[in-house]
């Protein structure tokens, strides 16, 4: 059985992320307790809400160092949502004191969707990125996005480190936008698996199988 | 590529058990809102919404527990509404897992109340649901009580200022049409599209499948309906079906 650590930093809607998890077969455990985050298969990253508080929520629990030390170790780490858009290197979204205050494991800043209706509040299918694991058997399914904001550039080159250009899946509302970003270890959702039925589900199965 | 509408039933919940009668077969309690809200999954519904209409602040506590139950067994968005007047309320239901809440009187007496919010937890929790009737000279007017008394709220500047307040959606359901089956009020649908760009869903008169499409072409991203849901009058495939057949992405 895989062992998942949610990280529990004050953001997010954790219980349903937690339920999606044992539902399909993972051990789950909600905690910000670093020896458990390095010591988890999988480390799930959630996120709601303001983009600048997740960031300030995530490095009151050492969330960025610990992402890294993971990712060193090649230890799979998934962001959601807002835990999703704090791996680029910053957002426009207000509060913003330093524009540029993500994790910035990823190049590029999170900007506000252009989209007459906003925010993005919905059902919207993706258009997977060849070769996708996330996204195997589920490529014509729907996913539930919440957002106003999201990556518009696609991430062209890798992190440091790995070889290999990151696989991106787009969506699109008004225009297209990074649905999803699959890179070594790291990987990341702009919608919510938890609440996406069925598909999400499945895409939830198809991470935890990849480690 | 576009998003899906979204076919929304809504519940009303009072100290935790459905009322307004719901009719399914294979359902073990029918009463039970954690088992219409697993029906109302499987036929496809795309967000749930929970109505408390629960009097008694005593009785408070199972709207929470139900809600808890609810976000541990059903894997699509669930909205509740009913009773929030304060970001401690707001903060109770989505802690019990609720992904949206669902404001109205609360926003009509307090409407500082509405940033508060969306400042704490974002604009997307919150959704302000404006009860809206045609005042004696044509004009739409925000109510409480039911469709009862009028706020003294002009219904499209209301729903333009809770918007700009962080309101990150709006549940528009006329008093009107609630209840005649003869269809949505599709000029307070257009009327208020015209100056609000957060998504709107609509509510209030739905009685055959095309009615739902008329409220999507007047300008609805989502529909709402709740006995013609709950009486197996329609079922939530053929709401789709329709809005399918005029050409309108469904999921």
């Amino acid at each position: 059985m895989k062992r998942v650590v949610v990280l529990d930093y004050g953001s997010g809607n954790v219980r349903s992320v937690v339920r999606m998890l044992e539902r399909v077969g993972a051990h789950v455990e909600l905690t910000a307790d670093p020896e458990a985050v390095r010591r988890a298969d999988g480390l799930y990253v959630p996120g709601v809400g303001n983009f600048h508080a997740c960031v300030a929520g995530l490095r009151r629990a050492d969330g960025p160092a610990l992402i890294a030390e993971r990712l060193a170790a090649g230890l799979p780490v998934l962001g959601v949502c807002v835990g999703f858009q704090v791996l680029f290197e910053g957002s426009t979204e207000h509060y913003a004191t330093d524009a540029l205050d993500g994790i910035g494991l990823w190049p590029g800043t999170v900007t506000r969707l252009t989209a007459p209706v906003v925010p993005h509040m919905g059902w919207s299918q993706v258009q997977p990125a060849s070769g996708s694991t996330l996204f195997d058997g589920i490529e014509d399914e729907w996913f539930y996005f919440v957002h106003s904001y999201a990556a518009l550039r696609a991430p062209g080159a890798g992190r440091a480190g790995v070889d290999r250009a990151p696989l991106v899946s787009t969506a699109e509302h008004g225009e297209v936008f990074v649905a999803a970003v699959e890179d070594g270890a790291l990987g990341g959702t702009q919608f919510h698996p938890e609440k996406s039925g069925d598909a999400g589900a499945t895409l939830i199965e198809n991470w935890l199988a990849s480690f | 590529m576009t998003s899906a509408v979204r076919v929304i039933p809504c519940l009303d919940v009072d100290a935790g058990r459905v009322v307004k009668g719901v009719n399914f077969a294979n359902l073990r309690d029918a009463g039970d809102p954690v088992e219409l809200a697993h029906g109302y999954e499987n036929q496809g519904a795309d967000e749930l919404t929970f109505l408390d209409v629960t009097a008694s602040s005593a009785a408070r506590d199972t709207t929470y527990e139900v809600v808890g139950r609810t976000a541990e067994q059903v894997f699509i968005p669930l909205t509740v509404g009913g009773g929030v007047r304060t970001v401690a309320d707001v903060d109770r239901l989505l802690r019990s897992g609720a992904d949206k809440v669902g404001i109205n009187t609360g926003a009509i007496a307090r409407p500082e109340v509405i940033a508060e919010i969306a400042d704490r937890f974002g604009a997307q929790v919150l959704v302000l649901s404006a009860d809206v009737r045609r005042a004696a000279d044509g004009h739409f007017e925000i109510t409480t009580h039911g469709g009862r008394t009028a706020a003294g709220l002009e219904a499209v500047e209301w729903c333009v200022r809770a918007a700009a307040l962080g309101a990150g959606e709006i549940l528009l359901n006329s008093m009107d049409a609630d209840g005649t089956k003869d269809g949505f009020d599709l000029e307070l649908i257009r009327a208020v599209r015209r100056e609000v760009s957060v998504p709107l869903i609509a509510s209030g008169g739905a009685g055959a499948p095309e009615h739902f499409v008329q409220a999507v072409e007047a300008g609805a991203d989502a529909v709402l309906a709740a006995s013609v849901f709950h009486f197996r009058e329609l079922t939530i495939g053929q709401v789709k079906d329709a809005l399918r057949a005029a050409g309108h992405p469904v999921r």
